[in-house]
């Protein structure tokens, strides 16, 4: 029993070594393979970095989406108070400032100069306004949008308006770039497939001699095709590995310029890499997809090669 | 060991290889196939390799109806029996302790054995203490012994040659016949096929001659040898 799980262990052991053996006898070939597709997974990866960080940086704008509601003119600033305490019952909102008729001429008359002319109108023209910040859950598109109505729904208001909109249209974005992501990812998985299938057809092709000789002399299908299959997961694995590789150097590269916007706008934002568990989903992914890869195409060629010719 | 009854192959192309080929090899015999080019012979060795599958008639060797074996144990059928060819069919890239070791390893044996048996197999080819060596760096008379000691290394009860020394001079012709006779002394059963017909006269062995697909000079039926039961 220990024996047989001894060689097992054994010849899959000498698979995989052999296999790695192999491709670092070829290595310019092996390079350029193994750059195609790192560089095919990479791309997806830094996506997807790209997009969390762009959703964390718009997180931290969250702050500057507001709503203003301009009141009608003939509502009495009590009325105000009262409406501003009623906003802020409301679930979703963070903070609600009011700047009621009175205090808008007050500001007004003393930081625009025309306080004499506004001293001939008569009466105060400035409408009371409810300035309302929603918390970050309440920051979403569509909270926000509900928030709208809800307020201008109200009798004393006139009209509701959203600042920031921009914040919402981009995290919209955002969630088209995610969608886009995904698809990627799932082509990009393909052609990580159809390359390694590819390598290991040509692979079969020059070695199709020892394959004859192998079948030849009793070795069974699953023996002959076991290296190709590690060859296959290993292509994966490095391949995986040199996307990280090359996701880690944009990000040393990009770090600097980053920082130094984040500043410009008074953020201490920095690039975040990926976490360790998305390192080794990927790696794990890379080394599944070539070894699916090796198996389509050594399955589909390996049957072909007979010892005929004696 | 060997027994074909009224044996037929046709190939995919069309050409009729074997009409009807009865032929009976005992264990421990060594026994010579000859015959013109094309009369048959590589067609014979192949379907005792399980190569090919006989069209009509029934081939049976090592106790196994060839014709009847599924394929998946076509890959140990054929560990059953050691192959040597005219042109050795060696990996070229490979030491000479790999191309010996190949049917051990694809048997599965533990690499104490394989070191061992290989060691045991390139002395009786004499070629021991050249394992590292590369086929190319061998002479031609030896890389044949190379692959006669790939085809005995894992012990088979059979071997079949392919006009093993149609590449050698004389000398080395010699050489490699008298390798097989001394490989039949220990036990094991031997099919040669060749056009060395002086060779075969000279060793006093038995002969089959091949004519246009069947066997010269007796064309009756054998009787059946005992088969194994197929699990």
């Amino acid at each position: 029993m220990i024996g047989a799980l001894g060689r097992w262990v054994g010849r899959h052991a000498h698979a995989a070594v052999s296999s790695a053996g192999r491709l670092a006898r070829q290595p310019f070939g092996t390079i350029l393979s193994v750059l195609v597709m790192g560089l095919t997974i990479a791309l997806p990866l830094g996506l997807n970095l790209l997009v969390q960080n762009m959703r964390s940086a718009t997180g931290n704008f969250s702050g500057a989406i507001g709503i203003s509601v301009y009141l009608h003119q003939d509502v009495t600033d009590d009325k105000a108070e009262q409406l501003a305490a009623n906003a802020r019952a409301r679930s979703g909102v963070a903070r609600v400032q009011l700047i009621t008729a009175t205090a808008a001429l007050e500001q007004f008359r003393k930081e625009s100069g025309f306080g004499a002319a506004l001293q001939a109108l008569g009466s105060n023209p400035l409408p009371g306004v409810l300035s309302i910040t929603p918390t970050p859950e309440g920051a979403s598109p569509a909270a926000v949008e509900g928030l709208r109505r809800y307020l201008a729904a109200w009798p004393e208001v006139d009209s509701v308006q959203l600042d920031g909109e921009w914040v919402a249209r981009f995290s919209a974005i955002l969630e088209v770039l995610r969608r886009v992501l995904l698809l990627a990812a799932v082509l990009f998985g393909a052609g990580v497939v159809a390359v390694v299938g590819n390598t290991i057809r040509l692979e079969i092709q020059n070695r199709r001699p020892e394959i004859e000789v192998t079948k030849l002399v009793g070795g069974s299908n699953a023996l002959v095709r076991r290296p190709f299959l590690y060859t296959g997961a290993l292509y994966g694995l490095v391949s995986a590995l040199t996307a990280w590789l090359v996701i880690a150097i944009a990000l040393q590269l990009l770090q600097p310029p980053v920082a130094q916007l984040a500043q410009a706008y008074g953020s201490h934002f920095r690039l975040a890499g990926p976490t360790l568990q998305e390192v080794g989903i990927v790696l794990g992914a890379g080394t599944f997809l070539g070894w699916l890869g090796a198996l389509l195409a050594a399955s589909h060629h390996l049957a072909g090669i007979e010892p005929g010719a004696l | 060991m060997i027994y074909f009854d009224r044996v037929a192959k046709r190939y995919a192309n069309g050409r009729e290889a074997l009409s009807a080929v009865s032929l009976r090899i005992t264990p421990g015999e060594m026994v010579f196939l000859t015959g013109r080019s094309g009369a048959g012979k590589s067609t014979v060795l192949k379907l005792i390799a399980l190569l090919e599958r006989p069209t009509r008639g029934q081939v049976i060797v090592n106790g196994e109806n060839t014709g009847k074996l599924p394929n998946r144990k076509v890959p140990a059928f054929r560990r059953r029996i050691g192959v040597v060819f005219q042109d050795h069919r060696l990996l070229m890239d490979r030491p000479v302790f790999d191309n010996v070791a190949l049917p051990l390893l694809v048997a599965d044996a533990s690499l104490r054995e394989v070191g061992k048996r290989v060691r045991a197999a390139l002395d009786q080819v004499g070629l021991l203490g050249k394992e590292q060596l590369r086929p190319t760096e061998l002479s031609v008379g030896e890389q044949q012994r190379v692959g006669i000691a790939r085809a005995i290394v894992s012990r088979p009860p059979l071997l079949i040659a392919d006009e093993p020394t149609g590449n050698l001079d004389p000398v080395l012709a010699g050489e490699v016949m008298s390798l097989f006779k001394r490989l039949n002394e220990v036990g094991v059963t031997i099919l040669v096929a060749t056009h060395d017909v002086h060779f075969v006269r000279e060793s006093g062995l038995r002969e089959i001659v091949l004519e246009s697909g069947v066997v010269a000079g007796s064309e009756e039926s054998l009787p059946l040898p005992p088969l194994q039961a197929h699990r």
